[in-house]
């Protein structure tokens, strides 16, 4: 007995086409792809006529072009003779270091401003709460200007603020000592790159055993250690083998007019990663209390009655776990960090943004330049993105 | 035995007790283990070095006058004098809504009103006890500060008695006064025009991120639904558009505001350098939005959406009457977190060079008169302009934990 399947019957049931969803669906598809397609062919025909009209018909042929502006600081070599498309590059390397520096900085911060929030000494945890509160209610731009500004009240060069012999502040930046590569470097080096291979090796094999049996193992850290050990030992050899370290501390010593040695960065670049840092620090450290929050507490109760110290029950039992609730914002954090550095042109430090408007404005050539720009940005973006959402894989809780 | 009795004692112990001492709350609080002395005796050192050299360096300070003098520039830039009374007539004219509403809805619009009215009157009283301050104003500055107080508290005692008759228009009235405040700022209708590029400072901060909030906020929940749709195409396009441009930094947006949008436009150059700020900030504003209200329709459970269709809604119906009002309830604290940030990233229309409270005090800091004063009045003035964002971003930020709380309870 058939029961309570509702006969339909076989009959065709007719629906209007204006009144079939499916049609009604198509139709609005159409009109909308065409209000769009109308809508850009109008702006850029509008474009193309006032461009034609100003004789500045967008093209790329000016990238080839001598850029004849310097760039006051780069990671790779420039001067004022070479090309629109490699000053273009100085600012793209530029703004990634800044990136790169101030996102590293800035976990750290923020791991500790966390931290601290959580403190159970009351006074630790109210001045984090008050740096907090201060710092992210204020302007970025604000900040950044106000650091450069005290960055330039720095005394002169002759003058300048000593820390520690290694660190030196003036009015054109700050001087630090830096690492520096001797006669042996070249040696040396083929000691890093042995330690890099035997490295790799000993991972990939240890991998391959561990999916073999079929068991959870780790493995990277031990190849790190490996690589290291081989390029320390490199180091003491080549040490031993000619008496000059194949990398030694350049100090910087004051000359008549600056500083010979070490390395000097410009008081843009300080005041940009010191704002940047502070005020990405501040959103970070809020992701890190929630994240160690989210934590149950019984984990921690846990973790203490099996003896673990509160240093270990920390770093073995609740950062591993709040990893999984950080890391997703934090990668908004990092993305947000590398778009405020844009922020830059305010206080001169030439980076992709600084410089792509410098090109603009003696180019004229507008449209180029904002595509590149946007282009630029976008593949950063989506690179920090896709190595954060890799790592967010890796660490997220494997269910069955 | 006495192990029974060990056992059956602890249940007529007396609990701890509840109050501790001043030391006992120092020694839990402070010195509770060896590192926490450490941290506490280094923090002790640092808070002391750096309050008392702040509070030596404020007496000393040579520039405050530079502030004080010139708040004029900082509240509205260059807005004629003879027509200041229209700035002050449009915050008036909020504070009158701000007091009503308060008396309606109470709760949180309570106590900012009476925050607000608490600030203005305070002000009033430090105008009232400077005269010299330049009062520049049609209506001496402390009048007009007393005045707004007067305005929000008065409109709370008004509205409480008129609490029936009032909610809708007040509605009506919230949604007339942004177009009102335009055009009381920049004339026509019989009122003498005022140029844009004479506003500047507090004014066109305010101005640039209400504009984007509001204008951003249909296009936002557009964008939104549109990413949710069924529709491929129209899904595909939401997508391209929110990414495109939350992938690029604000500055990009309001450099190609200022400058593609007079070539998209016929007779382009003559946009208003404003407005072209304006649509710049709501096209980035939308985006963020737009995942902002995302978040608040993924939270509304499917079982709702199916109900309304059962009922015989159809999609519209069940978007605009189910699935939004809940949705937009969801995540108003997230709109208000990105209202300050809109608040905020405003100061970067200095970059395209607009005048806003940041770029007025740059201005005033490069004044020629300032420029004997050794290290600048920079930092007077940034103080005095870094309270200004602050108080605003603070406030708001309260408002926001408020809503959040009064969501979760609710939810209980």
């Amino acid at each position: 007995m058939a029961v309570g399947s509702p006969s339909i019957p076989p009959g065709k049931v007719n629906i209007p086409f204006y009144r079939d969803t499916r049609i009604i669906a198509v139709i609005v598809q159409i009109v909308f792809a065409l209000l769009v397609a109308v809508g850009i062919w109008y702006l850029y025909s509008n474009m193309m006529n006032g461009l034609r009209q100003a004789n500045l018909l967008p093209t790329f042929s000016f990238l080839s072009v001598p850029a004849g502006f310097p760039i006051a600081e780069s990671v790779i070599e420039y001067n004022p003779s070479m090309t629109y498309g490699w000053a273009f590059v100085v600012g793209i390397l530029n703004t990634v270091r800044v990136a790169v520096i101030g996102i590293i900085l800035a976990t750290l911060l923020g791991l500790i401003l966390g931290i601290a929030r959580l403190s159970d000494n009351w006074l630790l945890r109210n001045v984090a709460l008050v740096y907090v509160e201060i710092v992210r209610n204020i302007p970025l731009l604000l900040q950044l200007i106000f650091w450069f500004s005290l960055t330039r009240l720095f005394p002169r060069i002759q003058e300048s603020i000593d820390i520690g012999g290694l660190i030196f502040l003036h009015n054109r930046g700050v001087t630090m000592a830096w690492p520096q590569a001797g006669n042996d470097f070249d040696t040396w080096m083929q000691w890093v790159y042995g330690g890099i291979v035997v490295g790799g090796i000993f991972y990939v094999v240890r991998r391959i055993q561990f999916i073999r049996r079929d068991r959870p193992g780790v493995a990277l850290p031990y190849a790190f250690l490996i690589a290291l050990g081989i390029a320390f030992l490199g180091f003491l050899v080549t040490y031993l083998m000619n008496g000059v370290w194949p990398v030694s501390l350049s100090v910087p010593v004051l000359q008549r007019f600056n500083f010979e040695g070490g390395i000097t960065v410009t008081n843009s670049f300080a005041a940009l990663l010191i704002g940047l840092v502070i005020y990405t620090a501040v959103f970070i450290g809020e992701i890190v209390r929630s994240g160690i929050l989210a934590v149950s507490k019984g984990q921690r109760e846990a973790a203490r009655a099996l003896g673990l110290t509160p240093g270990q029950t920390m770093r073995l039992v609740i950062l591993p776990q709040a990893l999984r609730v950080i890391v997703p914002p934090l990668t908004s954090q990092y993305l947000n960090l590398t778009k405020n550095s844009s922020l830059a042109i305010a206080i001169a430090y030439p980076d992709l943004f600084y410089v792509a408007n410098t090109i603009n404005n003696q180019t004229g050539q507008a449209i180029p330049v904002i595509l590149m720009l946007m282009a630029s940005y976008l593949s950063v973006s989506l690179l920090t993105s896709l190595f954060m959402n890799w790592y967010n894989r890796r660490i997220q809780l494997v269910e069955r | 035995m006495p192990v029974a009795t060990e056992v059956s004692r602890p249940s007529s112990r007396r609990a701890p007790r509840q109050q501790i001492g001043l030391i006992e709350w120092l020694r839990k609080n402070l010195f509770s283990t060896w590192y926490n002395v450490i941290i506490t005796l280094v923090l002790l050192y640092v808070i002391f070095q750096a309050v008392t050299s702040f509070v030596s360096w404020m007496i000393t300070a040579p520039g405050w006058p530079a502030a004080f003098t010139n708040i004029k520039l900082l509240l509205t830039w260059t807005y004629p004098v003879e027509h200041l009374w229209r700035p002050q007539a449009v915050t008036g004219l909020v504070f009158l809504l701000l007091g009503l509403s308060s008396g309606v809805w109470g709760g949180i619009v309570r106590m900012v009103t009476f925050g607000a009215a608490a600030i203005n009157a305070g002000l009033g009283i430090v105008a009232f006890t400077f005269p010299d301050l330049p009062g520049q104003t049609s209506l001496p500055g402390w009048l007009f500060l007393f005045l707004c107080a007067g305005l929000l508290i008065g409109g709370d005692q008004i509205a409480r008695r008129l609490r029936n008759y009032l909610r809708w228009p007040l509605i009506i009235a919230w949604l007339l006064s942004y177009p009102v405040a335009i055009v009381i700022l920049r004339g026509g209708f019989g009122l003498p025009i005022v140029e844009t590029k004479l506003w500047g400072g507090l004014m066109l901060t305010l101005l640039l991120a209400i504009s984007g909030i509001v204008l951003s906020f249909p296009l936002g929940v557009l964008l939104a639904l549109g990413r949710r749709s069924t529709l491929p195409v129209i899904r595909v396009f939401c997508v391209l558009y929110i990414e495109l441009i939350r992938g690029v930094p604000l500055v990009t947006v309001l450099f190609m505001g200022a400058l593609l949008l007079p070539l998209f436009l016929p007779g382009g150059e003559s946009i208003d350098a404003l407005v072209r700020a304006i649509v710049a900030v709501t096209l980035f504003s939308a985006a963020y939005l737009a995942e902002n209200v995302r978040g608040g329709l993924q939270s509304i459970p499917k079982g709702q959406i199916e109900a309304a269709r059962a009922l015989g809604l159809n999609v519209f119906q069940t978007t605009l009457l189910i699935t939004l009002p809940q949705a937009l309830r969801a995540v108003v604290p997230v709109l208000v977190g990105q209202f300050i940030a809109l608040f905020k990233d405003t100061s970067l229309v200095v970059i395209i060079g607009l005048v806003d409270l940041l770029g007025a005090a740059q201005n005033i800091v490069g004044q020629p008169q300032w420029l004997g004063t050794p290290g600048g009045v920079w930092r007077e003035t940034f103080l005095v302009i870094a309270a200004i964002y602050w108080v605003f971003s603070f406030t708001m930020s309260r408002i926001s934990k408020r809503i959040e709380d009064q969501i979760a309870r609710s939810r209980h």
